[in-house]
């Protein structure tokens, strides 16, 4: 890790605009229309003074967004230097917007992408928008528990052979289940054939403040990396980072952002940014160790139990897992002969628990700076009750969450394309025109481009009988899919 | 000099006492613990504000919540309390020779310690040879029981504050787990008086009687509450708190008591009307 310059750190330039703005009691003739919450009491009682007293449009004291050169830049610096970055942008749409900022910086249509099919939809989405061409690279899956692990050096090298042409290659690190790649090697194989390489850090922001975590993308020498500052960094929901090196043109990265980016950002996203930059910068080592320990203690908790298992560091294999994130505290559940999603319906229904996914054969919880030993306790007691009264036989469960798709057209032809609306069953053969995926986690099943195999039919209905969530589709039951014709 | 301590009941009922002196104030791990002494309570034990117990009271629900089911179940030989760090349990439990063994399950070691010292009646229950305290999280302790136990004792009282574990389904499952095949389980119920209670009162016995084939609600009058109105639980896997009552037996142990007679054993189970009302909604929402 880079060292950042501590007693920097204590200050948060934007916050302290804000405080300054508060006490010169300035009359607003500016938009937001509520004035300080004025207009709209019922919004005051709701969100309280403070928040909506905060809500406020850019202006000279506050920097804009679009083109930051006072406080916002500060701010940008100080995130920046706490994260090791030469750049860091202050992103208000979500660590999506980061991501597709990522993308549409490093290609233009036509050019190849190296992207492992085990992405967020944001990543494809990137790809209709600006129709780049992915070159994909499967993932290998855990023979034992199903999960999709992280790229593979020899598929890069192989992806690289075949396509020496491509302009960059791009990473999920850690994945959402907290699997880590090899991200050093990755950027050297890359860079020595010339090629970026854009991380989706959302999972990672932790890595940055704690050196018993794995390697970070800034530190890998990673060009780009996209960092969901709202996960495990405690800022407000939809604010992110999106950090540069140093072999990136920064100014024309801002006029990517600025192509999709809202002219009127929220001062409560972008103050929470700067906060808890300076939080982190301050107490992360501190309290990501915490984490640690506390995702530690369930695991042996939940292991302990018998049937689950929450796995760790053993699943490193030293290539496609190098390394895994400890702080995820991820459950394998079909031992007991219930799909993930059925334990994730379980702890919400019976026993007031809300996780932050299951999927047909894990379950994730979210373990942060704000969880409590007691609530562990529950969700531990909750998990050995839950084998007590519904475990049951587990033949005929399917065990795979990711199959391998066979891509025929890039995602923006496929999208726009000319296209007709089947009955789920009438589609195997067909090319898919749109996206089907589990929500959360997020990453389709099918993408626009794709062939519909049989396999992924069975599992749409699998995942569908077994109670996820599923969307992407024009049609909101997924009953049925839009084709090419 | 006027010194009142006072506790908010609901938003718009306040409680309060007139204190002669606080004698201890402590933050622990888990809670914020103070002891006061008043002319009319004597010493009274606060966690994070609310009551929790004092010296003029305290006899009505370790009485209660001991010997009612003491005196249902024909042989108990191994009890668990869980919270109950002050010992009043575990006094009221060491009437009983046939128990072998009662553990005590309190997290928080300071709440003994203050105990111990402000408290020493309550506390020398701890003392007993059969006793053994452990400094653990009442859920953690449950997971590793399995048909251990021939009465379970829940005494902790608040299901919003550190104990909130406590007053979950996964709580009663793993009791009924922890329990032998003829155990019972009684556990602090609250009070069922003001709006702002009810929600909480009967979603403890729809959990409860979801998971015990014999779930039966009790009350006693206790003036430190809110409303000064408290209700207990008896779920049970097989004895029945009336049917299987047997006051003879019980009469001739010749424990003395300030509170629980075998006539109030069996009029504590005879609920007001609009409490009756309000287990029988929680019963009727099955799912």
């Amino acid at each position: 890790m880079k060292s950042m310059d501590f007693e920097k750190q204590k200050r948060a330039p934007v916050y302290e605009a804000l405080e300054r703005l508060r006490r010169q009691r300035v009359v607003p003739f500016d938009v937001p229309g509520h004035k300080r919450g004025r207009g709209n009491p019922e919004l005051v009682r709701l969100l309280g003074e403070q928040c909506v007293g905060i809500d406020v449009n850019s202006m000279k004291p506050l920097d804009n967004l679009c083109h930051p050169v006072s406080v916002i830049l500060e701010a940008e610096n100080l995130a920046a230097d706490a994260f090791g970055a030469a750049h860091a942008f202050f992103m208000v749409g979500g660590t999506t917007s980061a991501v597709q900022s990522m993308i549409l910086s490093a290609c233009k249509a036509g050019q190849k992408l190296i992207v492992p099919r085990n992405v967020h939809k944001s990543v494809i989405n990137a790809l209709v928008l600006c129709g780049a061409v992915p070159v994909y690279v499967n993932p290998d899956v855990e023979p034992r528990i199903g999960i999709a692990l992280g790229m593979e050096l020899s598929q890069l090298e192989q992806a690289i052979r075949e396509n020496p042409d491509a302009v960059a290659v791009f990473v999920n690190n850690p994945t959402y289940y907290g699997i880590c790649s090899d991200l050093r090697a990755i950027v050297q194989l890359a860079h020595a054939h010339g090629m970026k390489v854009l991380v989706d850090e959302a999972h990672g922001t932790h890595f940055y403040f704690q050196e018993k975590l794995p390697v970070t993308a800034m530190e890998a020498g990673a060009d780009m990396a996209a960092v969901s500052m709202h996960k495990s960094g405690g800022s407000l929901t939809q604010s992110s980072l999106l950090l540069l090196n140093s072999t990136v043109n920064e100014g024309y990265v801002r006029q990517i952002i600025n192509l999709t980016q809202t002219t009127s950002a929220s001062y409560l996203l972008i103050s929470s940014l700067d906060i808890s930059r300076r939080n982190l910068a301050l107490r992360g080592s501190e309290s990501f160790a915490k984490v640690m320990g506390i995702a530690e203690y369930a695991r042996s908790e939940i292991n302990e139990i018998g049937g689950y298992y929450a796995y760790s560091s053993e699943l490193c294999n030293g290539t496609s897992c190098f390394a895994f994130d400890v702080t995820k505290l991820s459950v394998y559940t079909r031992e007991i002969g219930l799909a993930g999603i059925e334990v994730y319906d379980l702890l919400r229904d019976e026993y007031d628990i809300q996780i932050e996914f299951g999927d047909i054969g894990n379950i994730l919880a979210y373990i942060s700076i704000g969880d409590r030993m007691q609530d562990i306790e529950r969700l531990v007691g909750a998990l050995a009750d839950i084998k007590r009264l519904y475990a049951k036989d587990n033949t005929g469960m399917l065990s795979l969450e990711y199959i391998a798709p066979k891509v025929v057209a890039t995602p923006q032809e496929a999208f726009y394309a000319d296209k007709e609306m089947l009955p789920l069953s009438q589609t195997a053969g067909r090319i898919c025109s749109e996206f089907v995926m589990c929500y959360p986690p997020g990453i389709p099943i099918l993408a626009p481009g794709e062939i519909i195999t049989e396999d992924v039919l069975q599992y749409i209905r699998y995942a569908k009988e077994k109670g996820c969530s599923m969307q992407g589709t024009e049609d909101p039951d997924i009953e049925h899919l839009n084709v090419l014709r | 000099m006027e010194f009142w301590f006072s506790e908010m009941h609901t938003d718009n009922v306040k409680a309060s006492i007139r204190c002669e002196k606080q004698l201890y104030s402590g933050q622990s791990d888990f809670q914020r613990i103070d002891v006061f002494d008043s002319a009319e309570f004597g010493r009274f034990l606060v966690s994070n504000g609310s009551v929790i117990f004092s010296e003029k009271d305290e006899f009505i629900y370790d009485e209660m919540i001991v010997h009612v089911p003491m005196a249902v179940h024909p042989d108990v030989k191994h009890v668990l309390v869980i919270g109950g760090g002050d010992g009043g349990v575990a006094r009221e439990l060491s009437h009983y020779e046939e128990i072998r063994t009662i553990d005590v399950v309190e997290p928080d070691e300071m709440f003994v310690e203050v105990c111990r010292e402000y408290f020493p009646d309550n506390a020398k229950g701890l003392d007993d040879p059969r006793v053994t305290i452990y400094n653990q999280d009442g859920l953690r302790a449950l997971r590793t029981r399995h048909g251990e136990y021939d009465l379970i004792i829940n005494d902790a009282t608040d299901p919003f504050g550190h104990t909130a574990g406590l007053f979950t389904k996964e709580f009663y499952g793993l009791c009924y787990k922890a329990l032998k095949d003829d155990g019972i389980m009684v556990y602090q119920h609250g009070s069922p008086f003001y709006d702002e209670d009810e929600a909480a009162c009967q979603a403890m016995h729809q959990k409860a009687f979801r998971v015990f084939p014999i779930c039966r609600v009790y009350q006693a009058h206790i003036p430190t509450c809110p409303a000064g109105y408290w209700l207990f639980g008896f779920a049970s896997k097989k004895y029945h708190p009336l049917r299987d009552f047997d006051a003879k037996r019980w009469k001739k142990r010749d424990i003395k008591t300030w509170y629980y007679t075998p006539n109030l054993h069996t009029g504590a189970f005879m609920l007001p009307k609009y409490v009756e009302e309000l287990m029988e909604g929680a019963e009727d929402r099955k799912k």
